[in-house]
């Protein structure tokens, strides 16, 4: 990463900290200096950052970023190496089970039963957390209800559906009215109606149920759509911290101009560059470029007069602002991070893990 | 307490769901007690013995009236006769005959004689137990034709009376014990090793894992399910399998209670050296993989099909530590014996202390992480 950007993530860092200090918001996580080993491979370098009660907090990052891993440590599923995670007022390595009481977890795999019930399902969770037995019938008709699957409970979980099965894990994890909530990846796999839906169900639980919520995710949409505030997680540095608007604002250039040229030339990349307030080219493929820049209206007219005085013609052309894909891809890069890192190191299998 | 019970009643749960796992898990033992128990343990009948007679004389009739006796009343073999020794021979060993017996030129001269008179019997021993059987025979015939017509002033035929404490047993009940021992062990090894490591493959013990339930409580629920599958499919054997082999015992409700206890004990031995076997194992393949040489390494030294002291002395220290031998002893003795508690509870202290110590060592090894 470039010193400016290391720059853009320190302010940001300490900005939304101020921010937060001013809104006297308490940290429902708080989370220093963090490290994940696993041989001499480092998983997780040193990652800080802390999340508001009330706040619904995304991780974002390409695969193999060390979101998961992240994710896991706070959660007390894997030990941490060296630094500290405080969960609900409780340090993960030192007060493990105060956290998992506190704690509702989705794990990236679905994991309910698809022999039990719906009800079934909830009703062993609910007494894993030693919900008592007086409470544990009302908290299952309550989270039902939030998920809209009260009618499926007497259901087998293997005969509903991927977005329905994706609701019981959230129910299940609800069941014992956490105060914090890590969803990993709650979405994968989802077709879009469905994806809507869990958005749609999280925002209710939210409001509803006064939960601070912390997400992974590698759709942009949903980071933007679902969260107050963004990380971007990279190689497992923390690259980019704030709102999703501050994160857009953090890249140069305020719009995307996305062209199709007809004809596909080498030159066409450097063209582009030498353009006034052309900020960066990506090429996509044979002929389509993304061309960010300070002014997209500016751009468009003179890639337009660059194609007539070369006698080339455009497909298509098109103006829209920046994107958290944009942002991105800015913090990220465009490498196939998977193979680099598989190349090196192996992870260790995780459970459920499709290969 | 609770949280243990709570894993107790989903793994019961799904173990109720998938009656056909059940079902298939009794299977295999089924399958071998009925097949093995039939196809071992019979008498040799049928045999083809070829006889080629080069002496013809009365010596020799009364040999092959012999012969006759043994075709129409025991069956053991059956005879054809042979001009040529060479082909005979020939079609012994290739399978055509399993044995030649050769009437030598001058037999009935030499009994006369008593002038050390021989039948010659070749045998295809590639097949022990058909070779043996017809020996056997051959040998009984030689005995009953060297008996003197006239009795000798002092008795020379002094014989070992042999007394049998129990009524004749036959194969399929010495197998008995053995089936019931490797249900419960093929109930231990789905239910205990192959769904243990898929629902970990799965991702349904990280969903355990992130509750504040305890390591002891997760290892104490998984294996007292696994130990009450095992009880299941070990009480379902012992009623089929003593109904199909004949044996009453099950009618009596103390040796109920004494089979009890040794199945309880067997699902805990087993159990215990299940979860030790599979407590780091992640890989989904590995206990389809162990299921074919743990089944050969424990079941057969175990004396569940031939016993123990033939065995060689590297096959009887497996079988000594083997909690086979004594899930298997300890049903022979209720089974076959009716030896009450006296005959089972060295049995049912090695494998309680067997199970324990299993439990305890995979519960150091267990990982409350991932």
């Amino acid at each position: 990463m470039s010193a400016a950007n290391d720059n853009v993530v320190t302010r940001q860092v300490s900005g939304t900290e101020r921010k937060a200090a001013l809104e006297g918001q308490p940290s429902a996580i708080a989370v220093e200096n963090i490290v994940k080993r696993y041989g001499d491979f480092e998983a997780v370098k040193g990652v800080s950052f802390s999340v508001a009660e009330g706040e619904i907090f995304g991780l974002l990052g390409p695969n193999g970023a060390g979101k998961s891993t992240l994710i896991r440590m706070m959660t007390t599923l894997i030990p941490v190496t060296s630094g500290k995670a405080v969960v609900a007022g409780f340090d993960v390595s030192k007060d493990a089970d105060d956290v998992r009481r506190r704690i509702g977890v989705i794990p990236q795999a679905l994991t309910s039963d698809p022999d039990l019930t719906v009800e079934e399902n909830l009703s062993i969770y609910a007494k894993l957390y030693s919900v008592p037995k007086a409470e544990r019938a009302k908290n299952i008709e309550e989270v039902l209800t939030a998920v809209d699957l009260l009618k499926w409970r007497g259901a087998e979980v293997k005969t509903l559906s991927g977005g329905m099965r994706r609701r019981v894990e959230i129910a299940r994890g609800l069941v014992h009215n956490p105060h914090i909530f890590f969803l990993d990846e709650p979405t994968t796999g989802l077709d879009p109606v469905s994806r809507i839906a869990v958005w749609e169900m999280l925002n209710h639980l939210k409001s509803t149920r006064n939960l601070t919520m912390l997400l992974t995710t590698h759709y942009m949409e949903e980071a933007d759509k679902l969260c107050d505030r963004i990380a971007i997680v990279d190689h497992g540095n923390l690259v980019a911290l704030g709102t999703p608007t501050e994160l857009k604002n953090s890249v140069a250039g305020a719009n995307v101009v996305e062209v199709h040229f007809d004809r596909e030339t080498e030159l066409w990349r450097e063209r582009l560059e030498k353009l006034d307030g052309v900020t960066s080219v990506q090429p996509e493929s044979a002929g389509f470029y993304r061309v960010i820049t300070k002014s997209g209206s500016k751009t468009t007219m003179q890639i337009v007069e660059l194609a007539q005085q070369l006698g080339e013609s455009l497909t298509s052309l098109s103006v829209q602002n920046t994107t958290l894909d944009d942002v991105f891809v800015h913090y990220t890069g465009r490498q196939l991070r998977d193979e680099q890192v598989k190349a090196t190191w192996a992870m260790p299998q995780r459970p459920g893990m499709q290969p | 307490m609770n949280r243990m019970l709570a894993i107790v009643e989903r793994e019961m749960r799904k173990f109720f769901r998938s009656p056909m796992l059940m079902i298939m898990s009794m299977m295999l033992p089924l399958v071998q007690l009925i097949i093995l128990g039939n196809a071992f343990g019979g008498k040799i009948t049928g045999a083809r013995v070829g006889v080629v007679d080069y002496d013809h004389g009365p010596e020799a009739i009364r040999v092959r009236e012999a012969f006759n006796t043994i075709a129409a009343n025991i069956k053991t073999f059956t005879t054809t006769d042979y001009t040529d020794e060479m082909l005979a021979r020939e079609n012994v060993r290739t399978g055509k005959l399993d044995a030649l017996v050769v009437i030598p030129a001058q037999y009935s001269r030499r009994v006369e004689a008593r002038d050390n008179p021989q039948l010659g019997l070749v045998v295809d021993n590639s097949d022990q137990f058909t070779s043996s059987g017809v020996e056997g025979e051959m040998q009984s015939l030689v005995d009953g034709l060297n008996k003197e017509i006239v009795q000798p002033r002092l008795a020379s035929d002094q014989q070992l009376k042999i007394v049998e404490l129990y009524p004749y047993i036959a194969y399929m009940k010495y197998l008995l014990s053995g089936a019931i021992a490797l249900a419960m062990f093929v109930s231990v090894m789905i239910g205990g090793g192959m769904l243990y490591i898929d629902d970990k493959a799965r991702g349904v013990h990280e969903g355990y894992l992130a509750t504040p339930i305890t390591g002891l409580e997760l290892v104490l629920g998984l294996n007292l399910a696994g130990a009450i599958k095992a009880v299941l499919s070990g009480v379902s054997i012992t009623v089929i399998g003593s109904l199909l082999g004949g044996l009453g015992v099950i009618f009596h409700p103390m040796q109920d209670l004494e089979l009890l206890c040794v199945i309880i004990g067997t699902a805990i031995a087993f159990n215990g050296m299940m979860f030790l076997l599979m407590v780091r194992v992640d890989d989904p393949l590995l206990p389809r993989a162990m299921f074919g040489i743990l089944n050969t390494l424990l079941y057969f030294p175990s004396g569940a099909v031939y016993p123990i002291a033939a065995f060689p002395k590297w096959l009887r220290a497996i079988a000594i530590v083997d909690p086979f031998s004594y899930a298997v002893h300890g049903f022979k003795s209720i089974l076959l014996k009716d030896g009450g508690f006296v005959a089972i509870r060295f049995d049912l202290l090695y494998l309680g202390v067997f199970g324990v110590v299993t439990l305890l060592l995979a519960t150091q090894l267990f990982k409350r992480t991932l």
